[in-house]
């Protein structure tokens, strides 16, 4: 096992290089001088000379690169120009905020779309099966920012039954952080629910028609047995896998539910960095989802090895 | 004179079964048109377009016309929507925000497709060190998720309709490139194109003749699932404000203003987010229709 996840991180090392060199291009790219952004009013050519050679403007393109990378590889992801605080450190704040939500998120889409899944999948061609199919559609068709809005002037204006913004951290009053992250969490859920919902559909079905499950139901088991013990157990190993893989709809879901429920996380750092045009923090945010997408893809793989006899035999 | 060795038969199941016997284009239109959900998807698309296209000559008010002295108005005969905060006609600049819904959607497909067909056929025919470079550039775009990628796109390029367009239409080409470059390895493997190599038909003949239409189908497919896709990011770009910029209507900077007056005027967020829900349903009954009319294995 150790030398299959050291295989698949050696694997992963020419990506991370591809989009170091990407996230690196993309600022190169920027129209304008940087050093009259960062120098603000100040026009004074001595100054602009200072800071284009305290940042190694002047290098050439190549070696500002290694220059760049080699700071990133030590966590040296540069300044906030409005923050002037680090970009891992800022990073580092928000992410747990966002962690929360993603998490909450999960799991109303783990108690929502998998038993919606198995359900619809038993239920084939029955109107059940037709309904819970609509419903995921319609789940995957609405936009999460206007679900977000719509739920608010709901619960929240018409109702008054939960905030409509705000953050309150778990360590500080866990029952209000939950109560508040709510809304935001099925918001973000939902979508998400949908796409578990029909993964879960379909791997049920492929898996019901096997002889094995054939083989239980001739035993005489009872069908909720059958479909729990034998059906879903192999039908999981493909379930694990997409849940891993859905961090990156995770993040980027979470960019504008945030935005919509005023949530001081990751994807609100974001936005807020786009509009002041922070571009270090932009780069920082895109390398380290990225990463983090990458690592979610070997914990996938892993998941995969550890779920299936066979592949964990080999 | 040499005569087919063997008679063409027919068995009797596929003989009776109009849809089996048919030609494979006509078989396809009939699944398709057999396919209730689709046939919907279908009529929402064409109604949306309908109402994009025909937006300068219905017989609605300027969708930039302000006026102080109907703001935030709830529906009446006189605005059948309502009004927003600053008097301009809710309904209005719905049908003249679906033009950059759609334009959108397709146009940044069409850059999708446009740089990731090309790419995609590239990498699976020649193989080698071109296609090694292609597949990692591909999957280096696809480690970051859509949105962010997208995002900061539009961040880098300026915020515009344009701008926004061509941030998606990257962002959602390496799912072209990966998905025909597979398509193409396998109808690649297929004999007719070892036929084709064998009589030494050239290169670009083999791809346009033989490679191409095999890889249309599912790429087609894609193509009408992402048009649901780029048009949720358009509205989402144009919410955060990195979209269509005001005065111009856009479905999501109308539910980015609506935000801000859920007490005063709930119909402002209404209708924008239903707008795109139904638009973004057609396109996915569509594509989910398209998919399994190409799909031979589903009668």
């Amino acid at each position: 096992m150790l030398s299959f996840i050291l295989r698949r991180l050696v694997i992963a090392i020419p990506t991370i290089i591809l989009i170091s060199v990407f996230v690196f291009t993309l600022q190169k790219l920027l129209p304008g001088d940087p050093v009259l952004a960062m120098a603000g009013e100040e026009r004074d050519p001595q100054v602009l000379e200072f800071l284009r050679e305290k940042y190694r403007l002047n290098d050439p393109i190549p070696v500002q690169y290694f220059t760049w990378i080699g700071n990133a590889l030590t966590g040296d992801l540069g300044i906030s120009l409005r923050t002037n605080q680090p970009v891992l450190e800022l990073i580092g704040e928000k992410l747990p905020v966002t962690i929360q939500l993603a998490t909450m998120a999960m799991i109303f889409a783990m108690v929502i779309g998998i038993p919606a899944g198995i359900f619809s999948a038993v239920k084939k061609g029955t109107v059940t099966d037709y309904v819970a199919n609509v419903v995921a559609l319609s789940g995957l068709s609405i936009p999460n920012f206007w679900l977000g809005i719509m739920l608010i002037l709901l619960v929240s204006v018409k109702w008054k039954l939960l905030p409509a913004s705000g953050y309150v951290p778990l360590s500080e009053d866990p029952l209000r952080s939950i109560t508040v992250m709510l809304m935001p969490a099925f918001v973000l859920g939902t979508a998400l629910a949908a796409t578990l919902m029909r993964h879960t559909r379909s791997a049920m079905l492929s898996v019901m028609s096997s002889d094995y499950v054939r083989t239980a139901r001739a035993k005489g088991l009872v069908e909720r047995k059958v479909i729990l013990k034998h059906a879903f157990r192999n039908a999981l190993t493909p379930i694990v896998t997409l849940t891993a893989l859905l961090f990156g709809e995770l993040i980027a879901g979470a960019v504008l539910t945030e935005q919509i429920f005023t949530i001081p996380g990751f994807g609100k750092l974001v936005v807020d960095a786009v509009f002041n045009r922070d571009y270090a923090v932009v780069q920082g945010i895109v390398l380290v989802t990225a990463v983090g997408f990458i690592f979610m893809n070997l914990l996938a793989d892993v998941a995969y090895v550890l779920l299936n006899p066979r592949l964990r035999k080999q | 004179m040499a005569q087919p060795a063997t008679p063409i038969t027919i068995d009797a199941e596929s003989a009776a079964d109009p849809v089996l016997s048919a030609r494979p284009e006509n078989r396809v239109w009939k699944k398709f048109r057999h396919h209730r959900s689709a046939m919907l998807g279908g009529v929402l698309v064409v109604f949306f377009c309908a109402i994009a296209l025909l937006a300068p000559i219905l017989p609605i008010p300027d969708p930039a016309a302000t006026d102080w002295g109907a703001v935030r108005k709830a529906p009446s005969a006189a605005h059948w929507l309502g009004t927003d905060e600053l008097g301009r006609d809710v309904l209005s600049r719905l049908i003249w925000g679906a033009q950059a819904s759609l334009l959108a959607g397709v146009v940044s497909v069409a850059i999708a497709l446009g740089l990731g067909v090309p790419l995609g056929i590239v990498a699976g025919y020649f193989g080698g060190w071109t296609d090694a470079v292609i597949s990692r550039c591909t999957e280096a775009l696809l480690a970051a998720p859509f949105l962010i990628l997208a995002i900061a796109l539009a961040a880098f390029l300026g915020p515009s309709l344009t701008n926004a367009m061509i941030a998606i239409g990257i962002s959602a080409t390496p799912v072209f490139i990966r998905l025909t470059r597979g398509q193409v390895l396998s109808v690649a493997a297929e004999d007719y194109v070892e036929s084709a190599r064998a009589i030494g038909l050239s290169t670009p003949r083999i791809l346009r003749r033989y490679i191409f239409p095999n890889v249309l189908p599912p790429v087609l497919v894609q193509a009408t699932l992402t048009v649901a896709t780029a048009i949720i990011a358009e509205a989402s770009l144009s919410f955060l404000g990195l979209g269509q910029q005001p005065p111009s209507p856009s479905w999501g900077s109308m539910l980015n203003t609506a935000k801000n007056f859920l007490n005063q005027a709930p119909w402002m967020a209404l209708w924008p987010g239903i707008a795109i829900f139904l638009v973004v349903l057609g396109f996915n009954l569509l594509g989910d229709g398209l998919r399994d009319a190409l799909d031979p294995r589903e009668h």
